[in-house]
C-alpha cells in the first residue's frame, strides 16, 4: 500500500483547509456584526448631556469617583499652583478619572461653556473591535465594559478610540484600563442609574433609553430653535452613533467633540480585516513567501551537507 | 430655686408636672424642645417628630431621670457650658428636666451633708440612675492624685458608676483622658471606658461638648431606656457622625484656595480657611460647625478665627501639635480651576533629544565594533570526531580509572 502523501503533508493540508473555513466564517460573521450604520437595540441605554444646563458644579465627578472607588488626582500637570494635594484636579480623563467637566473659554469675549467627557458608549465601538482578546465588550444595554481577566495590556483600545477615552494605569505594577462603564457593575445591575446622572442637580445630564433620549433631545431643539449648535444632536450619527448624546450651545469641535464621519468605526476595522483575511489570502501570501525562502535555503543546505560528507566521510549532523 | 432642688430628691415626677410646679411657661418649654430638635435632627428617638409640640408631648410624659454627676480631674468647663445657654433659661430646665441628685458645683450642701446625699441617691436609685462623669481618673500610684471624701477617684467610680444604669462620660477627659492624659501624663489619667469596659458607656467628647447632646441622650434614656446609636468610639452618631469640614462656614474659602497664612493677616481678618494654621476640622467628627455654643451664632472656635483642635477625636486633641496640618480625606475640587478642552501635551526638549541621539549613536558604534571583531575571527572548521588526540586521551583516562 502506497500513499501519495506523507504524514507531514497530510497535517499541513488539514490545517490549511481548517484555517480557510475558519477565516471565511470569521469574515462573514464580522461583516454581519459591523454594519456601516448600526441601529441601536431597543434596550440600549445612554445619557443625554446638555451643556446649556450645566453649571460646572462637578458633583458628577465626585459622585463618579466615589461610585467607582477612584482616588483623587491631586497633581495637575498643567497648573502646579493647584497641585497642593488638597484638591481633585485632573487635567483630562486619566487613570484616576472616568468622568470630567472641562471648560471652554472663548479667546476674545466672555462666552464660555462646560462639557462633560466620559465614554461615549458607541453603538459599534472601535475599542471593542480593536481589542485582540475581547477584554472590552459591548455588554447588556449597550454599556461598553472592560474585563480584567482577558486584558493583556496592549492598549490597542487607547489607540483605537477616537474620543481618547480608555486610559492606562502607568503608575501601577499590574495596570488596568480605566474607562467609564456606565456604572455597569456598581449601579446599572442594581437597577440604579449611573452616579453622575443621579447626582446632577440641574439635570444637565440625564439617563435613559437611547431612543427616548434622542426624542427628548430633538424635542428640545424643536422647542428652542437657534439655541443649539446646528440644531442637531451629537452622537446620533457620529461614528455610527453613540449611546451618549450631546446638545451644545457652542460648536462641537470647540468643546472637544471630534468631527467624525457617520460610518461606524467597527465597520472600518472589518473592511481592513476582510481585505487582508479574505479567503485567508493575507496569511497564505505571507506563508508562501516564507515557505519559498525556507525551501531555497534548505536546498542550499542539503548541497552543502553532501559536500561536507564527501570531505569528512561523516554523515550530516542536523 | 434651691427649694425646688432640695425637693427633687424626694419623689420622681414627670417633666410636665415639674415644669407646671416651677412655673416654666409652655412657650419656654417648646423653645427648648425646638432647640433639641435642631441639635439632634435625626438619630434620637425623642426628637424624631415633625413639630416641637409633638416632641414636647413626648418629653413631657418622661419621668425625670435621676442623675448623679461626678467630678474628677476636670476644669468644670463641661458644667459651665451646660449652664451657659441663655435662651431659654436652660440652667432652670436642666434642673427641672432631669433630677440632679448630686453635683459638686451646683449643689447647696457641702462636706458630710453632700456625702450623705450621694450615698442616699446611690442607694435609693440603685441601678436606675444615670451617672455623668466629668474629668479623667488618675490611676498611677493607686490613684492617690485625686481623692473624694478620703476615697480615691477610682474607687468612687467603681462604686457610683458600677451601680448606675448607664454612664455618660462628658468631655474629652472623661471619654479618654483629655488634657490630664497628655504626655507625660504624670497622674496616669484615663477615661471611664478604660476602667469600666463592660458598662453601658456613652462618650460625649468635646472640650466642652454641646450641652444639648447630653440632654438628648439623657432624655431618650429616660423615655424608653434605650441609648442612641453609637459609633466605634462610643459617641452617639446623631451628634458625631459628620466631620467639621463638611459643614464648615469657611468651606468655600477652602475650595477656592483662600487660606490664612498667619494669625492677624488680611485673610484671617476676612475669615478665610484656617486649614494651613493647623485646623483639624477635616479629621474631627462633631457637630460644632452647625450647632454653635451658648446659642449665639458663630460662637465656636473656627467662628471666632481659631483653628479647630480636634477635641472630639481621641488621636488628635492633646496628642497632636495644635498647629500641625492634617491630611485631607474628603474630595474637593477648586471652583476656579477647570480642565481645558485639550490638555496640553509635553514638548520634547533639545537636551533630551540630544541625549537620546548620543545613546543611539553609542549603541550603533558598539555594534559595528563588535561585528568587526566577530568577522576577524577565523571560522572554526574542526569537525567533531576528527580530532584524534583528545578522545583517545579521554578513553585512556577512563581505562585507568577502571
Amino acid at each position: 500500500m502506497k500513499l501519495a502523501v506523507n504524514r507531514r503533508q497530510l497535517l499541513k493540508g488539514i490545517m490549511g483547509a481548517g484555517g480557510a473555513v475558519a477565516g471565511g466564517l470569521v469574515c462573514s460573521v464580522a461583516a454581519e456584526e459591523h454594519p456601516a450604520y448600526p441601529v441601536a437595540s431597543p434596550d440600549a441605554v445612554g445619557m443625554l448631556y446638555d451643556n446649556t444646563k450645566c453649571t460646572g458644579c462637578r458633583a458628577c465627578m465626585t459622585a463618579c469617583s466615589e461610585a467607582n472607588g477612584l482616588p483623587a488626582e491631586t497633581l495637575c500637570p498643567i497648573d502646579p499652583a493647584i497641585s497642593t494635594g488638597l484638591w481633585d484636579v485632573p487635567a483630562d480623563l486619566d487613570s484616576k478619572t472616568k468622568n470630567i467637566i472641562k471648560l471652554y473659554r472663548e479667546k476674545d469675549g466672555d462666552n464660555f461653556s462646560f462639557v462633560k467627557r466620559q465614554c461615549m458608549h458607541c453603538l459599534d465601538p472601535a475599542c471593542v473591535t480593536g481589542c485582540p482578546f475581547g477584554a472590552l465588550k459591548k455588554n447588556t444595554w449597550g454599556a461598553v465594559t472592560w474585563n480584567s481577566s482577558f486584558c493583556i495590556g496592549c492598549r490597542y483600545c487607547e489607540v483605537a478610540c477616537p474620543f481618547d477615552v480608555p486610559k492606562f494605569q502607568w503608575d501601577q505594577w499590574n495596570p488596568k484600563i480605566v474607562k467609564c462603564e456606565l456604572c455597569f457593575d456598581q449601579r446599572l445591575k442594581n437597577n440604579q442609574e449611573p452616579a453622575c446622572t443621579a447626582v446632577c442637580p440641574t439635570r444637565a445630564v440625564i439617563f435613559g433609553n437611547r431612543n427616548h433620549l434622542l426624542a427628548e433631545a430633538k424635542q428640545r431643539i424643536a422647542d428652542t430653535p437657534g439655541k443649539y449648535f446646528e440644531g442637531r444632536v451629537y452622537g446620533e450619527h457620529e461614528a455610527g452613533g453613540t449611546q451618549v448624546l450631546y446638545l451644545s450651545g457652542v460648536a462641537f469641535d470647540k468643546i472637544g467633540l471630534p468631527k467624525l464621519g457617520n460610518t461606524s468605526l467597527g465597520h472600518y476595522a472589518t473592511k481592513v480585516s476582510s481585505v487582508i483575511y479574505k479567503w485567508l489570502s493575507g496569511p497564505i501570501v505571507v506563508a508562501g513567501i516564507l515557505g519559498s525562502v525556507i525551501k531555497r535555503n534548505w536546498k542550499r543546505h542539503e548541497a552543502e551537507a553532501v559536500e561536507a560528507e564527501k570531505e569528512t566521510g561523516l554523515p550530516e549532523q542536523l | 430655686m434651691l427649694g425646688i432642688l432640695s425637693n427633687s430628691a424626694k419623689s420622681l415626677e414627670s417633666i410636665d408636672d415639674r415644669l407646671m410646679q416651677c412655673g416654666v411657661s409652655r412657650r419656654a418649654f417648646l423653645q427648648f424642645c425646638s432647640s433639641l430638635m435642631v441639635a439632634a435632627p435625626f438619630g434620637l428617638a425623642i426628637t424624631d417628630k415633625k413639630t416641637p409640640e409633638e416632641v414636647g408631648a413626648g418629653i413631657g410624659k418622661v419621668i425625670r431621670p435621676p442623675v448623679v454627676w461626678l467630678h474628677f480631674q476636670d476644669c468644670t468647663g463641661c458644667t459651665e457650658t451646660l449652664l451657659r445657654p441663655s435662651h431659654p433659661d436652660l440652667s432652670d430646665l436642666i434642673l427641672n428636666v432631669i433630677s440632679l441628685e448630686y453635683h459638686e458645683t451646683l449643689m447647696a450642701g457641702s462636706g458630710k451633708q453632700a456625702e450623705q446625699s450621694l450615698r442616699d441617691a446611690v442607694t435609693k436609685y440603685h441601678g436606675k440612675y444615670v451617672c455623668v462623669v466629668e474629668g479623667s481618673i488618675p490611676t498611677r500610684d493607686n490613684g492617690v492624685y485625686m481623692k473624694l471624701a478620703g476615697r480615691p477617684a477610682m474607687e468612687v467610680l467603681q462604686d457610683v458608676g458600677g451601680k448606675a444604669a448607664a454612664i455618660i462620660a462628658i468631655g474629652s477627659c472623661a471619654a479618654w483622658g483629655g488634657i490630664p492624659s497628655a504626655d507625660p501624663a504624670p497622674t496616669g489619667a484615663v477615661g471611664v471606658a478604660d476602667l469600666l469596659p463592660s458598662k453601658a458607656i456613652i462618650n460625649l467628647p468635646g472640650c466642652p461638648p454641646n450641652p444639648y447632646t447630653l440632654l438628648g441622650v439623657v432624655l431618650q434614656f429616660a423615655a424608653d431606656g434605650t441609648l442612641p446609636e453609637l459609633d466605634h468610639e462610643r459617641r452617639p452618631k446623631f451628634a458625631y457622625d459628620r466631620d467639621i469640614h463638611e459643614h464648615c462656614p469657611r468651606r468655600p474659602h477652602f475650595d477656592a484656595g483662600r487660606f490664612v497664612k498667619q494669625f492677624g493677616d488680611q485673610g484671617h481678618r476676612e475669615g478665610w480657611c484656617l486649614y494651613e494654621m493647623g485646623c483639624k476640622g477635616p479629621d474631627t467628627h462633631a457637630g460644632c460647625s452647625t450647632r454653635h455654643f451658648n446659642e449665639i451664632p458663630d460662637v465656636w472656635p473656627i467662628g471666632i478665627g481659631a483653628p479647630c483642635i480636634g477635641c472630639t477625636e481621641k488621636s488628635i486633641a492633646f496628642r497632636m501639635p495644635m498647629f500641625q496640618v492634617v491630611q485631607i480625606h474628603t474630595r474637593a475640587t477648586p471652583p476656579e480651576a477647570y480642565a481645558p478642552i485639550v490638555a496640553p501635551q509635553g514638548k520634547t526638549s533639545l537636551i533630551a533629544a540630544g541625549l537620546a541621539g548620543v545613546g543611539a549613536g553609542a549603541l550603533i558604534g558598539a555594534g559595528w565594533v563588535a561585528s568587526r571583531k566577530f568577522s576577524n575571527k577565523a571560522d572554526d572548521d574542526r569537525v567533531p570526531g576528527i580530532e584524534e588526540d583528545k578522545p583517545e586521551h579521554d578513553a585512556s583516562q577512563s581505562e585507568i580509572g577502571k
